[in-house]
């Protein structure tokens, strides 16, 4: 597993971070705030591309696409496959997907028309620098991965969706290795600006790592952040033949549409339900065998509404499953979110630690489960989901099992 | 054109190359193609000719780009263009 967030780099010190109940989230450094009303996000900090990518190659891409390759390095290493390569290159493929894309070059790429013209104003690696698949297409170039490549576009589901996606991929035989996740980086002024614009942001910029407060009372809208969250997924057998670090096994994968409305979720989150159900199925297991939910729960009013989804399917074992959002911690990473949040519920169930929501000092009476509230919670559980919606009213749902050592 | 100013063109050419491929600057003689020997794919070329043009203020047309496969060729062409574009308009 490779991430990046505003808790770190890398899976050690995210997990660190996560079971201290730390926030990631700070003032936004990378451009002027003084007209938005939105003044704080997750970035992620000390990144340095070079340690990743040849200097060259660096400007002819997007941070996302560096997020995404330094995430797919870290997971390989993981996994050991740099150390003995896959067999079949055929049979190793890429699903990493992003929510929007080359914001920021996009931005620089349009101020730079503006003023040079289209000859000097646009650079020949524009359009790879920006496109979403160009971080699936750089991963599988730098790991030699010549299988299936594709890259999800799902808003806020979509690296949920990449991990569903391989996954599938395969059970069904196509591959035996996938790289899998999201990446993101939309810390800019169209990305701040644009879900300022829909209101969808916290504006808590006096106490940034406070805003971030899921299923609570006061909480006034999400926090943005960046980095990816990429795994490996591996055919069960192929990975024991070969000796692989296993840190959980995925068993379940559920997806849906709302059919609804463009950025809101429908009443009682039937598309959520159906997801979770659908997800549940494909693991073969009774709601009862889920010991923990790691919620979307992005700190807004759709809060309430996974809440009634998660009631709705789970019934009374509701009282009783560990439900947190750890975006209360490293916020809302979009098409990354998926990605990060399946790696970290892998982590809960191979450490036995369900990381907490922090924040959470004034419960709506509307979210009135077990959110795992500020602290961290030692607790072993066999089945850890991951639930991912996204505007457009996308749904997906991830089912891990703990690993048997 | 004096000496002086043809050097000047020659180091501003081979600062350029270096820079926008990332190479060794002792790597960067005339005889070098940008191409085999200094590893640049098409959108390199472009990317360079497109710095050229900004560096030299002038313009180079993508028949001729096809010609320019050398250090050297790109040294010559800004020689003969940058001073009969200047002669030819009497600007600067």
């Amino acid at each position: 597993m490779g991430v990046l967030s505003p808790l770190g780099i890398g899976v050690d010190e995210n997990w660190r971070r996560l079971c201290a109940g730390e926030s990631g989230i700070g003032p936004i450094t990378r451009f002027d705030v003084a007209e938005y009303p939105t003044k704080i996000a997750g970035e992620v900090r000390g990144f340095e591309a070079t340690n990743w990518i040849a200097k060259k190659e660096i400007r002819q891409m997007d941070l996302f696409i560096q997020y995404g390759i330094a995430g797919a390095a870290l997971a390989v290493a993981d996994a050991g496959l740099d150390q003995s390569p896959v067999a079949d290159p055929e049979r190793f493929g890429v699903f990493v997907g992003a929510g929007l894309g080359g914001l920021s070059t996009l931005e620089s790429t349009i101020a730079a028309l503006k003023e040079k013209g289209p000859r000097h104003g646009i650079s020949p690696y524009f359009v790879p620098a920006i496109i979403v698949n160009l971080a699936a297409g750089q991963i599988s170039i730098r790991h030699g991965a010549k299988g299936p490549n594709l890259s999800h576009v799902s808003a806020c589901s979509t690296g949920a969706h990449s991990i569903g996606e391989a996954f599938r991929t395969i059970v069904h035989g196509t591959a035996d290795v996938m790289i899998a996740g999201g990446t993101e980086s939309t810390v800019t002024p169209l990305g701040i600006g644009g879900f300022c614009s829909s209101r969808a942001l916290s504006t808590r910029n006096d106490e940034p790592t406070r805003a971030s407060r899921p299923f609570s009372a006061s909480r006034d809208g999400f926090v943005l952040s960046e980095g990816c969250g990429i795994l490996v997924l591996e055919e069960l057998g192929h990975a024991r033949a070969r000796g692989a670090k296993i840190h959980a096994e995925i068993v379940g994968y559920g997806l849906s549409a709302d059919a609804y409305h463009i950025t809101l979720p429908p009443p009682g989150g039937e598309g959520a339900q159906r997801c979770m159900k659908m997800a549940l199925r494909d693991a073969g297991i009774a709601p009862e065998q889920v010991g923990y939910i790691n919620a979307h729960g992005t700190s807004t009013i759709a809060d309430v509404t996974e809440t009634q989804a998660i009631r709705a399917v789970f019934g009374g074992h509701a009282e009783r499953v560990a439900v947190s959002s750890t975006k209360s911690m490293h916020g809302h990473l979009l098409g990354a979110a998926g990605g990060l949040e399946a790696a970290i519920s892998v982590l809960a169930l191979k450490h036995g630690i369900l990381p907490p929501t922090i924040n959470l000092d004034d419960p709506d009476p509307a979210c009135d489960l077990d959110y795992v509230p500020h602290v961290a919670r030692a607790t072993q559980v066999e089945y850890a989901m991951s639930n991912s919606f996204g505007f457009g009213g996308t749904n997906a749902a991830l089912i891990f099992r703990r690993a048997e050592f | 054109m004096t000496t002086s100013k043809t050097n000047d063109i020659e180091a501003k050419v081979k600062a350029i190359v270096v820079e926008q491929l990332d190479v060794r600057d002792e790597d960067v003689t005339p005889s070098k193609t940008f191409t085999e020997d200094l590893g640049a794919d098409s959108l390199a070329i472009v990317e360079l000719v497109l710095a050229f043009e900004e560096a030299f203020g002038l313009k180079i047309p993508d028949n001729e780009v096809d010609n320019i496969k050398t250090v050297g060729n790109a040294i010559d062409y800004i020689k003969k263009n940058a001073t009969g574009a200047k002669s030819a308009t009497g600007a600067n």
